[in-house]
């Protein structure tokens, strides 16, 4: 019986994780929990998160927690989404702050210049369903299908320097990474909680993933 | 491969309960908040939006208990409106599962709760839901009403938009008071003007009465996502069938 603990530092709403994370019948311990003692002793982390970057950073400043996950994300199974997997960067242009430069390259702002298919211009924030190309293989994809639909929800976009860290890939007005991943840790730019079947198995894939990914 | 535009249905919740005649076959309890929004779900619904109409304020937590359990069991995101005063009732929706939470008449009360909310929570979460109404004696052409569309404000419904959209708004759900009921299609004017005029999201409502009204609020209204209510409810046509006609008319939808 693994403890899965979804880190709480004060930005978005947790629930939904939670709730899909115990959905799934898993027989893991699921925690919401801001407290460095439970990342510290977590068999697997997942760091969600929404609001705007600089917010983020000062409460994870503030509650003490970018030791606890740094050190979380470089040793055990861990999922961020969203602002989870932007903070991982070392920039981003929103707030122009650092984050925690776990991965290299920087989240960069939508700017839409072109009309859509319909003629409509892009809106920003990118919001609703969209196709993820997977790139390359990973555990937490298995059982979903190549340029299945997933929720997004943001106005940022992560760059990696690393190409070979991109395993998702997704068009709006530009073609941007919606999934990176290296070693133990992995993140999507989207909503898995939100996604429906495809969502719920990719979190279900997370669980029983051991945490080992060589690209 | 592109976002898709969305549909939505909205459904009215009275005490706790589904209202408004949902008619679907084989439902156990046509009332029943779950069973509605799953079975919406199964059809393909990309989002859910929860209109609480509950008058008495003594029942108003009734509306928690609502979304704590659909969010229990349907996956896709929610949002909820009505009643909504205070940056402290967006936060009791959100605790309770709700995803984005939709202001309308107390945006106009209070013009900084949009912001206060917005800054707290994200603008993903807030929806500001504008009521317009055509009436000559303004800039664009349309009013803003309140109150369920009761009440004039004076304001400009386009210069609204964008004031909202300033202060922190994620998306405009956007109603036509003069089309909401007719089943003629939604006000594409309307919704083409505000398309044109913000960046953010428009999810166009009011008068959808056949499947093509789908198809022309995003071709001609420029909408980045449909609300119906009734047209879902009794039965007429399934989500499903609604995004069947839109792919065919080369719109890209989640199928």
């Amino acid at each position: 019986m693994a403890l899965v603990v979804v880190v709480d530092y004060g930005m978005g709403n947790l629930r939904s994780v939670e709730k899909a994370l115990a959905h799934l019948g898993t027989s893991d311990v699921i925690k919401i929990s801001g407290d460095p003692a439970d990342i510290a002793i977590a068999d697997k982390i997942v760091f969600p998160g929404q609001g705007a970057m600089p917010d983020c950073m000062k409460e994870l400043e503030s509650r003490r927690l970018i030791d606890p996950i740094r050190l979380a994300a470089a040793t055990k199974p861990f999922l961020g989404i969203c602002i989870g997997l932007q903070l991982l960067f070392e920039r981003s242009e929103e707030g122009d702050v650092p984050g925690l430069g776990l991965m290299l390259g920087q989240a960069r702002k939508f700017s839409p210049e072109n009309l859509d298919a319909t003629g409509v211009k892009f809106k920003v924030p990118h919001m609703g369903w969209n196709k993820v190309d997977i790139c390359r293989a990973h555990p937490i994809f298995e059982g979903i299908d190549n340029q299945e639909y997933f929720y997004f929800v943001h106005s940022y976009f992560v760059e990696p320097v690393v190409s070979e860290t991109v395993i998702g890939e997704t068009t709006y007005c530009n073609s941007f990474t919606s999934a990176v991943a290296f070693g133990n840790l992995v993140a999507v730019q989207f909503h898995p909680e939100k996604s429906q079947h495809a969502g719920l198995k990719l979190l279900s894939n997370f669980l029983n993933w051991d945490g080992q990914w060589t690209c | 491969m592109a976002l898709t535009k969305r549909i939505i249905p909205c459904l009215d919740v009275n005490n706790g309960r589904v209202v408004k005649g949902v008619n679907f076959v084989s439902l156990r309890d046509a009332g029943d908040p779950v069973e509605v929004a799953q079975r919406y779900d199964e059809q393909g619904a990309d989002e859910l939006c929860f209109l609480d109409i509950t008058a008495s304020s003594d029942e108003r937590g009734l509306i928690l208990k609502v979304i704590e359990d659909v969010a229990e069991q349907v996956f896709i995101p929610l949002t909820v409106g009505g009643g909504v005063r205070a940056t402290a009732d967006v936060q009791r929706l959100l605790k309770a599962g709700a995803d984005k939470v939709s202001i309308n008449t107390s945006a106009v009360l209070n013009p900084g709760l949009v912001k206060e909310a917005s800054s707290f929570f994200g603008s993903q979460c807030i929806v500001v839901a504008i009521d317009a109404k055509a009436r000559p004696g303004v800039n664009s052409g349309w009013e803003v009403f309140t109150h369920g569309g009761r009440n004039e404000t004076g304001l400009d419904a386009i210069e609204w938009g964008l004031r909202m959209q300033e202060a922190g708004a994620g998306e405009i759900l956007l109603t036509s008071m003069d089309q909401d009921g007719t089943k003629q299609g939604f006000d594409i004017a309307l919704t083409r003007a505000m398309s044109d005029a913000l960046s953010i999201p428009i999810i166009a409502s009011g008068g959808v009465g056949v499947a093509e009204h789908f198809v022309e609020g995003v071709l001609k209204g420029g909408a980045d996502a449909l609300l119906a209510a009734s047209v879902f409810h009794y039965g007429e046509m399934s989500v499903r069938e609604v995004k069947e006609v839109m792919a065919q008319a080369g719109i890209e939808v989640r199928l």
